[in-house]
């Protein structure tokens, strides 16, 4: 048996990246993630690496950009106010096709906001975090063992399709401690290209390499976006993750992922015990998103409510994905407030009734 | 079997610090096990706690809302937790700072002066293990042993001093009979 140890989140995130081989990690503190690189801080200068606090968070992911581009792992990560200084530098990320992984330790918003849990960043996550044609590969952990798995595959993901990546999580999984199983969590190991695009100086022996997100052409610049585009595409045909708990016979069906999807496991488990065949669909990638998974449980469940800690930011991915065939509720809390599951469990019972009135 | 623990107090008094020797117990024991602490502007001075579940099964929500125990060590953290703990829970009061007494007939309240006992005996800062090993003696929770072993297996080789004086704490503890 492997050895677990218990650590807080954002611990086990920063030691899984290290022990994917991520030596390089420039940040700049922020409540809830401030431990990530506490204990970058700590464990990259003795492994060989490098850590260093930068002036913002616009400098940190630009220098994010610059290690990228000569083909090693980087990292940053941030909490949301954080994440949206970085918004340029992820784009121009993506323009220059580079491999890098972002965590976002979700805090409360907009502006400077608050520092408890919430998930109010979904929508700029998945659909906007930055501009031009772009998304990321984004991973939503829901445990502390998770947060060490998504990193090694969000780098191996990054590193295949040449995207960056961002994990996707909340104070309360960032602060909270849990045990990981570190064999189990990086046991998955994949065969990686060549990073023959970095530039890495060659001494006149090759052709040079430029990393750029520059296009003054229009058709040189829609061949690159098209071209990422079909690597999008590949990227939803292949690496999709969901995870389904009692959805096989359900009628409720609650969608949700990272912390929420902790509170919604307790509260199907009370709706069960209350005989109510409840289930629960908890996207896993963000994006590309488990759309196929939602439409196969549209085929037989009555009903879907979805539960966030933000004012509903997923309901128009679950509408699209179950095509409109099934009502969608919501029920979140935003700010910083978490909902007990005895608070989901009331939004399952009254749509339990309403199930039952309509059949009547 | 789950046990949802709330462990509160002033920052300082070694409250995220006594939860974690819990869940790291529990751990070793192979049970799922979750600690989530307060955290933000209460550090220093200001009121801090944690939430830890131990269970037999995957621990779905790690905040607890009704704690089956509640181990409080100052007034302000007797106040607000006492009244949520369940019907039936346990609640163990460090009476040398919460100078109530629960009112609550539906739950089982232990006092143990936990502050005056650390100071009597030379341990300043040691009254979160008084407070686990009289935990310990009530609750049964673990053995004697695998507490301790894990209590010291925390303490980082610079600092062993602390570990006679955590031993002794925890004693201390484990021995008060009211």
């Amino acid at each position: 048996m492997s050895q677990k140890v218990l650590m807080k989140g954002n611990e086990a995130l920063a030691e899984a990246a290290l022990r994917c081989g991520c030596l390089y990690f420039f940040g700049y503190p922020i409540t809830p993630q401030s431990e990530v690189s506490e204990y970058m801080a700590k464990r990259l200068p003795q492994a060989g690496g490098l850590c260093l606090q930068a002036e913002s968070e616009v400098a940190a992911i630009n220098m994010v950009l610059g290690a990228a581009a000569a083909g090693v792992r980087a990292m940053t990560s941030s909490s949301s106010p954080g994440i949206s200084l970085m918004s340029e530098g992820i784009s121009y990320l993506v323009g220059s096709d580079l491999p890098c992984l972002i965590c976002n330790i979700q805090r409360g918003g907009p502006g400077l906001g608050g520092i408890q849990p919430t998930q109010q960043d979904y929508l700029q996550a998945t659909k906007a975090p930055g501009h031009g044609d772009m998304h990321l590969y984004v991973v939503a952990p829901a445990s502390v063992q998770e947060m060490a798995g998504l990193v090694a595959r969000a780098f191996d993901v990054a590193d295949t399709y040449r995207t960056p990546a961002l994990l996707l999580a909340d104070g309360a999984l960032g602060q909270m401690m849990e045990p990981v199983d570190f064999d189990a969590a990086l046991s998955v190991r994949r065969d990686l290209p060549e990073k023959s695009w970095a530039t890495t100086g060659h001494g006149g022996k090759r052709k040079k390499n430029i990393v750029n997100s520059l296009y003054l052409s229009p058709e040189a610049l829609e061949r690159s976006v098209l071209s990422r585009q079909e690597r999008y595409r590949e990227i939803e045909r292949t690496e999709v993750l969901c995870e389904e708990t009692d959805t096989a016979d359900a009628e409720i069906i609650l969608v949700a992922y990272g912390i929420s999807a902790r509170i919604c496991r307790s509260a199907l488990e009370a709706a069960r015990a209350m005989g109510i065949r409840a289930g629960l669909l908890r996207p896993i990638t963000l994006w590309p998103y488990p759309r196929a998974a939602l439409l196969r449980a549209a085929g037989h469940a009555k009903h879907f409510l979805v539960v966030e800690l933000n004012i509903g930011q997923m309901v128009d991915d679950v509408r699209v994905a179950t095509q409109c065939h099934r009502p969608v509720s919501f029920f979140g809390r935003c700010g910083g407030m978490l909902p007990t599951p005895e608070d989901v469990l009331a939004e399952i019972v009254k749509i339990h009734e309403s199930i039952r009135e309509e059949g009547a | 079997m789950t046990s949802r623990i709330i462990l509160a107090g002033f920052g300082g008094q070694g409250i995220l610090f006594a939860g974690k020797q819990l869940a790291k117990t529990a751990m070793h024991k192979g049970r799922h096990v979750s600690w989530l602490p307060s955290y933000g502007p209460e550090m220093r001075g200001g009121a801090a706690n944690c939430s830890v579940i131990i269970s037999d099964k995957e621990i779905g929500s790690p905040i607890i809302s009704q704690p089956d125990i509640l181990v409080a060590l100052s007034l302000p953290s007797f106040s607000k937790f006492e009244p949520a703990v369940s019907e039936g829970g346990l609640l163990f009061a460090n009476s040398s700072l919460i100078p109530e007494k629960s009112k609550r007939g539906d739950i089982k309240a232990h006092y143990i002066p936990a502050t005056e006992l650390a100071a009597k005996n030379g341990l300043a800062g040691g009254a979160n293990v008084i407070m686990l090993g009289y935990l310990l003696y009530v609750t049964r929770l673990f053995d004697y042993d695998e507490l301790i072993g894990n209590i010291l297996s925390s303490i980082p080789a610079s600092k062993s001093a602390l570990i006679e004086g955590n031993k002794k704490a925890l004693l201390l503890g484990y021995e008060y009979r009211g």
